[in-house]
């Protein structure tokens, strides 16, 4: 009984610290200017107001760092499910030469902090004219190892009888991954997509670096930006966090089976 | 098409991508930490010079590279087993028979993992103000005094880590949960029918289960936390007193601030070398440890 009401009771008050901070940012978002700034501080809005969000998208110019974060986010997840699908299947299911050294050799760069290949990669975009473009922005998350190797692991399991049926009515790789393979892989896709999703929509540092241009900043380079301009106006910071995080949290919430998933095929049968 | 080209067709588009935007500006970057690139370099190639070592060497005899790795360590060392400890012990509530609710209660402390840096990042820095926040509100209550936490150079570096350790405990938690839902219950059983309390089973059953679990979350997290960066960039910009620029903060500022490229370059690689060895050593560590 004792124990019950202690292990419910510490889950309970770990539950509130994990997201009162969120829960407090919603109620802040809908305060009047200033109105936050009290001490001791307020935890609910005296009379609710949408001025903030209305300052944001008005004159901050929200939208277009939002459309920007979309376009961004939305493009990176198409173009790397797709690519990463193909090579992952490949690594599992077709057999070529030097397939399991490639394999090996992309473990082996999991190693590598992203951050080292920063300063060339910047310099080869601007070669290409890619700084300053939604394509220079997209580029490090348009294939990625973590993911070829998630999709490795699982199409694994894919039977071999299925595919050589396929192969022996005449289809072609080509179809065979479409019809076949494909619709086989579909939680896995969902998951990769997820991951895709999120990670680009919440990197920081790639898009501070590469896109200086005030028009094609993201929400997070926006917001951080706008919070060293606007260090005082709390509510309405607070409703700019609202805007970044919100569409993130809301997929993980709907899709939450297939992210826990993935990140459990990601790191423990690694 | 056959099978052996196909694999090769299908693998190509991710590999090309691979290769020409991180293999290759990985062996670039090597290069370029040997030269001299800088602003007018950016402008016109012919100012790059071939300098050796000197950025490595000037960077070793850098005062703020010395600062920068102190405080990185600092957020790896104090940071890395905090994390640890809460994931771990909100693993162990959640995995208890005794939990209810569990998928709600699974859930909302999982929901800072997923929210961006920056955006909690501004939240952390208002709960932390010295004068409105929540954090000298609550101390308040106990008749404590106000701290400066982000204005306090004792103070800002904790304060980045309670923020950290809040943002991404849930994602260990639930690799911890599913170690722990892999520890058979027969051991359970026969430690409870020799008298073992509950914290001997965990010291003598579920720890050492869980060993190889520990190591590869201990080396993720490890890995993450060498690589701080957004929260010092939007709480504290460094400050104060410089008590919160990590390593790749100084990168960032080298790089693509003073652009100085060639010197960037080799902070990413000195940063490199660190965690492969921190990483081989605690694998060493470990390695040792199984066998004996």
């Amino acid at each position: 009984m004792l124990a019950a009401a202690t292990v419910n009771g510490l889950l309970f008050a770990l539950a509130v610290l994990a997201v009162a901070p969120l829960a407090w940012m919603l109620a802040v978002s809908f305060m009047q200017p200033g109105e936050a700034s009290h001490f001791p501080p307020p935890w609910w809005p005296s009379s609710p107001t949408l001025h903030n969000y209305r300052e944001l998208f008005l004159r901050a110019g929200m939208g277009r760092y939002l459309v920007n974060s979309a376009l961004i986010a939305t493009g990176v997840t198409l173009v790397s499910v797709l690519l990463n699908t193909l090579a992952g299947y490949a690594f599992a299911k077709l057999k070529f030469r030097g397939r399991e050294q490639t394999f090996r050799a992309l473990l082996g760069a999991l190693v590598i902090p992203g951050q080292v290949a920063m300063m060339p990669l910047f310099l080869l975009l601007k070669q290409m004219g890619l700084v300053n473009t939604y394509a220079g922005a997209m580029v490090p998350g348009l294939a990625g190892i973590f993911g070829i190797f998630l999709v490795r692991q699982y199409a694994r399991s894919l039977p071999d009888e299925l595919l050589e049926a396929a192969r022996i009515d005449g289809a072609g790789e080509l179809r065979i991954f479409f019809q076949v393979v494909l619709p086989a892989l579909r939680p896995i896709l969902v998951t990769l997509a997820i991951f895709a999703f999120l990670g680009a929509w919440n990197d920081f540092m790639w898009p501070l670096i590469v896109l200086g241009d005030q028009d094609l900043q993201t929400l997070p380079v926006a917001l951080a930006s706008l919070s060293r301009e606007h260090v005082q106006d709390n509510e309405l910071m607070m409703a700019g966090s609202v805007v970044t995080i919100l569409p993130v949290l809301l997929l993980f919430l709907v899709l939450q089976r297939y992210y826990m998933q993935g990140l459990l095929v990601g790191s423990v049968k690694g | 098409m056959k099978p052996s080209l196909a694999g090769w067709a299908f693998a190509a588009p991710a590999l090309t991508v691979i290769a020409l935007f991180f293999v290759l500006p990985v062996i670039a970057a090597l290069g370029l930490s040997v030269t001299d690139f800088d602003i007018y370099a950016l402008a016109d190639q012919r100012n790059l010079r071939f300098v050796g070592l000197d950025n490595y060497i000037k960077l070793l005899g850098n005062p703020l590279f010395w600062k920068a790795l102190g405080n990185t360590l600092y957020f790896v060392v104090a940071g890395v087993p905090l994390s640890i400890f809460v994931s771990l012990a909100a693993a162990l509530l959640l995995h208890s028979k005794l939990a209810r609710f569990k998928p709600v209660f699974r859930t909302a402390l999982f929901a800072p993992v997923v929210t961006t840096v920056v955006a909690v990042a501004v939240i952390w820095r208002y709960l932390f103000h010295t004068r409105y926040g929540a954090a000298n509100w609550g101390l308040s209550l106990v008749g404590i005094d106000p701290v400066d936490w982000f204005g306090d150079p004792r103070w800002a570096m904790p304060s980045i880590i309670l923020f950290a350790v809040w943002k991404n405990f849930g994602y260990n938690m639930i690799i911890f949960l599913a170690g722990l839902q892999a520890i058979p219950e027969d051991l359970y059983e026969a430690a409870r029918i020799d008298g073992a309390s509950w914290w001997r089973q965990l010291v003598h059953v579920t720890l050492p289960m869980l060993g190889p679990v520990l190591l590869l979350v201990g080396i993720l997290t490890m890995a993450g936390y060498f690589q701080l960066f957004a929260e010092p960039y939007v709480m504290t910009q460094g400050g104060p007193l410089q008590s919160t620029v990590s390593v790749l903060y100084l990168m960032y500022e080298e790089g693509f601030k003073w652009w100085n490229l060639g010197n960037a370059s080799a902070v990413a690689f000195l940063l490199f070398l660190l965690m492969t060895a921190t990483t081989s050593g605690l694998l060493w560590f470990a390695r040792r440890r199984g066998a004996e």
